[in-house]
């Protein structure tokens, strides 16, 4: 490499931002390490001789003159074993690692290879020699939890005939396991992969998105469900629960691989996940959710320029675990705290700004990110997804702001938490009237393949809802009473659906995850009660009496007295039982 | 903090603007480098670098830069940043906005000098915060509960009283049982001297002033010494927490002052505003204060943080408390309303969170009914605030029973619970059971929030 040839140095320094002398050569997104202490750096203009380079960590006490070195390479992750259950920053440095070698505080220059380069896994090789490969062929297989099966691939770009194959056995992830006689010379495939992180991983196709993601969440599944390779956006004011939102589906999606990035927020919160997910074990497997979770952190005040490559590092990873087949989630925590970053890197670089001050480029940036997304036929034939949540904190809870705008574009679900809601703590505060789903047709038959009858249920609820809603608005004026019992039974079951249904509490072990087919057992009932009512007043009954039925009293907690969709199912007849002989009685009276 | 031996001392500057000064063709001065500038007279002063080129270093002067002449002034590079000397016996002290002694006493003799900075916990080397802090305030215990290396910020408005809850709540705050105290550290940014006053005597009544140092940047000093004032404080707070493992409170008043210094300096630099001429990077700063809460392992210490922010025309979404509710654990609101009608503490119910409170209360933290109870009083709560606003239409009189009672039931939660004397230090148990008495106004069938089980235990109906 000419690159040392070169002698680059700093010629000013402005926060973050570094302009360094000497560096012709130097590509654009190309790392370089600064100063003395060799902080992380990634240039992001040139011009002539002069480069700017965003610096990953805090520039203090940083001199013009101070030497600069080139790697000559982007930015890129290390891929292999070992990634899950592992907790990374930004830009891929393992803070458990960094614990060991320097204690609590996270110092200037602190470097740690992201994955361990000495450990061994036992590898089952799945080539032989003389056998032509492609990417995205399976090298083979290591158990990398008990819950993933990590496969090695052929890493995009490289085909050939295969000169010769590694015998089953322990293997760090540096050795070769097979060597490939490629049309530009041998190459060696190992288990580590590199990849840059701002390059999406291809893949042969795209497909049409059509499983339902199950997250447990009756809001969220039954009402307004997300597709595994679906993008859901979700915004709310502070205080609105976003945070444990994302966690709970964090913790209970049916996805094969979790990559949760905590960008920007709370320190605490990681510490939470951290804490709880070895902790919580998956409702299909039994197994600690950690198995099957990354988890990368660049909490608000670790450095802001870490911050905008942190949800490029989740995507890539997230990619990579595609190519193997999963179906991986994404949870961006939260993506108003990405654009900020690129705000403020977009000012220091002094871009012209556009609505807000955010760069022009913002709504591409975003589009780009979503993208990632998608259900995909891998390079190596199969079927893979990558669904991604991203979570916005629009300032002031306003959502004509423009991350909140630019990301409906881009997201086919809209989850919108509602200030109102988590005031009176009904949690999760997703405002049932302004939140949507693009997918409901797509999903459809996942769903009916899981709980037959949702649909319909889910489309008669949804009316109840929006009417309730009207009639609130009216008794708002006029007082409840004012209105006759056909409407006020909107009222009746609207507060039941709030209450016994829509909120979910995800600190009630029996509440947390509730399956689809407990949700529609569960909706089934309510809409029991619904429509029966509805014909009782029809009939010239009161709502007070159909309100004075036992099972009207117990529908509100029957989501946690019940435990499966069977002992529902009971409940809804003893319903349908008590609503007949309360229209027997009124016949009876009607007779007389 | 003399630099007289250290650096190259250069004359004069290109530009002064604001608390800006341009010092030219400067050799080796870095990033964030502390500077001395020395005017005509004498007198000198601190400043920090900000920006930094082969051609010229911005720097920006920590006490004003008023009578400071381009011609005459001296700039000295010291070769460090912004240090403070920490040590225990610090406490007991008082401080100016800087970390330099105020109090007519010596500097503290340490040998141990820490960048005001800080530097960013490792996430993974920290321990959830799960200790319930007991305030003795039945509106913060009951439904906003504090726990140790929470940070938990006061939202205020101009003249409501939170600086007197703030006191109470630093007065009574303590473990339940526990006997250890808190150490007390207070940052003031730009608040009168009274407010400042104010404390010190409410602390030394106390007799908590010995375990008790304060940051004073009052009103009368230069805005930019501001942003500097609760950098040191939680320099020090650190070292009490995580070097001496005592358990720490930071009170920083007010918030809001700091961010208009913040926004002051980032105009006479020309940067790019954000909403509402704030800086775009005020979220981040913010952080870089909030995030100095917390416990970490290893450390049997801790950092509390209760800042005080008064919000603008009591707008909760003016840009300080919205992105200060965007980082903190939560927020306490005080409510001009609930004061005006004479309710103390006036603490909101509805828009005060804790977000740390589902995992430091209920069994083995505080009693086992404590978060259901919460979450009804809340939901009841919510519930009287509609039936309120549906009075005011529809008059009282044309109220359904049920929503009459809620209506008392309203009035005694803010007569009863919320209210309370300020020298009145209720234990959690005393809160809980003032909260199942108020559940008792309401009929059982009303209360889904509440197991069976609880309501046998606690709940007797009021006929």
């Amino acid at each position: 490499m000419s690159a040392a040839e070169e002698k680059a140095f700093v010629t000013r320094v402005s926060g973050p931002v570094v302009t360094v002398q000497g560096m012709a050569k130097a590509g654009m997104y190309e790392v370089v390490h600064v100063g003395e202490l060799g902080l992380v750096g990634e240039v992001v203009r040139q011009s002539g001789d002069l480069a700017t380079v965003q610096v990953y960590e805090d520039t203090s006490m940083l001199k013009p003159g101070a030497p600069v070195t080139r790697t000559g390479e982007p930015l890129s992750l290390w891929l292999g074993p070992g990634l899950i259950g592992n907790i990374y920053d930004g830009v891929q440095r393992p803070l458990p690692a960094l614990q060991a070698v320097s204690g609590t505080w996270l110092p200037r220059g602190a470097k740690a290879g992201a994955l361990d380069t000495a450990r061994r896994w036992e590898f089952e090789p799945l080539l032989h020699p003389g056998q032509a490969v492609a990417p995205g062929q399976a090298v083979g297989l290591v158990r990398e939890t008990p819950l993933v099966t990590h496969k090695i691939m052929v890493p995009p770009g490289v085909s050939g005939t295969v000169r010769s194959a590694a015998p089953a056995g322990a293997y760090n992830i540096t050795e070769a396991l097979a060597v490939v006689d490629a049309p530009s010379g041998p190459v060696e495939l190992k288990m580590l992969q590199r990849w840059p992180v701002r390059v999406p991983r291809p893949a042969r196709e795209r497909r049409r998105v059509t499983e339902l993601l199950v997250t447990g969440q009756r809001i969220i599944d039954t009402f307004f469900p997300l597709a595994k390779g679906g993008c859901a956006c979700i915004p709310g004011g502070f205080g609105t629960g976003k945070t444990i939102t994302q966690h709970q589906l964090a913790k209970w999606s049916d996805a094969g691989i979790i990559i949760f990035i905590g960008c920007g927020e709370r320190g605490n919160e990681m510490t939470e996940v951290l804490r709880e997910f070895p902790e919580l074990k998956d409702p299909r497997t039994g197994r600690p959710l950690m198995e099957r979770t990354i988890l990368i952190a660049n909490t608000s005040n670790m450095p802001v320029a870490a911050r905008e490559v942190s949800i490029y590092t989740g995507i890539a990873m997230a990619e990579y675990y595609r190519d193997m087949g999963f179906d991986v989630a994404v949870f961006a925590d939260s993506t108003s705290r990405w654009a900020e970053a690129l705000r403020e890197m977009a000012a220091r670089l002094e871009e012209m700004p556009a609505e807000e001050g955010f760069p022009a480029s913002l709504p591409s940036r975003l589009a780009q990110f979503y993208e990632r997304g998608g259900a995909v036929t891998t390079l190596g034939g199969e079927a893979g997804s990558v669904s991604i949540v991203g979570a916005v904190s629009p300032p002031g809870g306003d959502f004509s702001e423009p991350v909140t705008q630019h990301t409906r574009r881009f997201t086919r679900v809209f989850w919108s938490l509602d200030t109102e809601l988590a005031n009176a703590r009904h949690y999760p505060s997703i405002n049932w009237l302004r939140s949507y789903s693009d997918y409901l047709d797509d999903v459809a038959e996942s769903w009916e393949r899981a709980a037959p009858g949702w649909r319909e249920l889910r489309d008669e609820a949804m009316l109840v809802l929006q009417r309730e809603e009207h009639y609130r608005q009216v008794a708002r004026l006029v007082g409840p009473d004012a209105l006759p019992d056909s409407q006020r039974l909107y009222l009746f079951i609207g507060a039941i659906m709030r209450d016994g249904f829509l909120a979910q509490s995800a600190f009630d072990a029996a509440d947390s995850y509730y399956p689809p087919e407990k949700q529609v057992a569960l909706l089934r009932a309510i809409m029991a009660l619904y429509r029966g009512g509805r014909e009782l007043i029809k009939a010239g009954a009161a709502l007070a009496a159909v309100a004075a039925l036992p099972c009207a009293a117990e529908m509100m907690r029957a989501k946690t007295v019940y435990a499966g969709a069977g002992e529902l199912a009971g409940f809804e007849s003893r319903v349908r039982g008590e609503l007949a002989a309360l229209a027997r009685a009124g016949e009876k009276e009607a007779s007389v | 903090m003399t630099g007289a031996d250290r650096g190259l001392e250069y004359l004069g500057a290109s530009r002064i603007e604001g608390p800006i000064v341009v010092v030219d063709r400067v050799r080796d001065a870095g990033y964030d480098e502390l500077v001395e500038i020395k005017d005509a007279a004498g007198r000198v002063r601190l400043g920090r670098v900000l920006d930094v080129s082969r051609e010229q270093a911005v720097v920006q002067v920590l006490e004003g830069t008023d009578g400071l002449s381009g011609a005459t002034l001296r700039a000295r590079f010291l070769g460090e940043s912004l240090r403070l000397p920490v040590s225990k016996d610090m406490l007991g002290r008082i401080f100016d906005g800087l970390g330099r002694p105020a109090d007519g006493g010596p500097p503290p003799l340490s040998g141990d000098r820490r960048d005001v900075n800080g530097a960013p916990i490792n996430p993974v080397a920290r321990r959830y915060p799960r200790e319930f802090i007991q305030t003795g305030i039945s509106a913060i215990d009951g439904m906003n509960a504090l726990v140790r290396g929470q940070k938990l910020p006061v939202f205020s408005g101009n003249g409501l009283p939170h600086d007197r809850v703030c006191a109470q709540l630093v007065r009574q705050a303590k473990l339940p049982g526990g006997s250890e105290e808190f150490c007390i550290v207070f940052a003031a940014m730009g608040v009168k001297r009274d407010v400042a006053e104010y404390f010190r005597r409410d602390f030394e009544a106390s007799g908590a002033l010995g375990r008790t140092a304060m940051f004073l940047s009052l009103a009368d000093a230069p805005g930019v010494e501001r942003l500097l004032t609760p950098r040191a404080a939680l320099t020090l707070a650190e070292h009490l927490a995580f070097d001496l493992g005592r358990h720490v409170l930071v009170v920083m008043t007010d918030m809001t002052n700091y961010c208009e210094s913040l926004r002051e300096v980032g105009t006479a630099r020309g940067e790019i505003p954000g909403r509402k001429g704030y800086p775009g990077y005020l979220y981040s700063d913010l952080a870089s204060l909030y995030e100095r809460a917390g416990r970490v392992e290893g450390s049997a210490g801790s950092i509390t943080q209760v800042p005080i922010l008064t919000m603008p025309s009591d707008d909760i979404s003016h840009p300080v408390p919205d992105l200060t509710g965007y980082i903190t654990e939560g927020q306490i609101v005080l409510d001009r309303e609930l004061f005006q009608r004479g309710v103390y503490p006036p603490i909101a119910g509805l828009p005060s969170l804790s977000r740390l409170m589902k995992d430091g209360v209920g069994e083995g933290y505080t009693r086992a009914d404590h978060p259901a109870l919460a979450s009804q009083l809340f939901a009841c709560y919510a519930y009287v605030k509609r039936v309120r606003a549906l009075a005011d239409i529809i008059g009282e009189e044309e109220l359904g029973g049920g929503d009459r009672l809620y209506l008392e039931f309203g009035e005694a939660f803010e007569r009863r619970f919320l209210t309370q004397g300020e020298r009145e230090d209720r234990p959690i148990e005393a809160t809980l059971d003032l909260g199942w008495e108020m559940l008792g106004m309401l009929p059982r069938g009303e209360l889904h929030r509440v197991s069976d089980e609880l309501l046998k235990k606690h709940y007797k109906e009021k006929k």
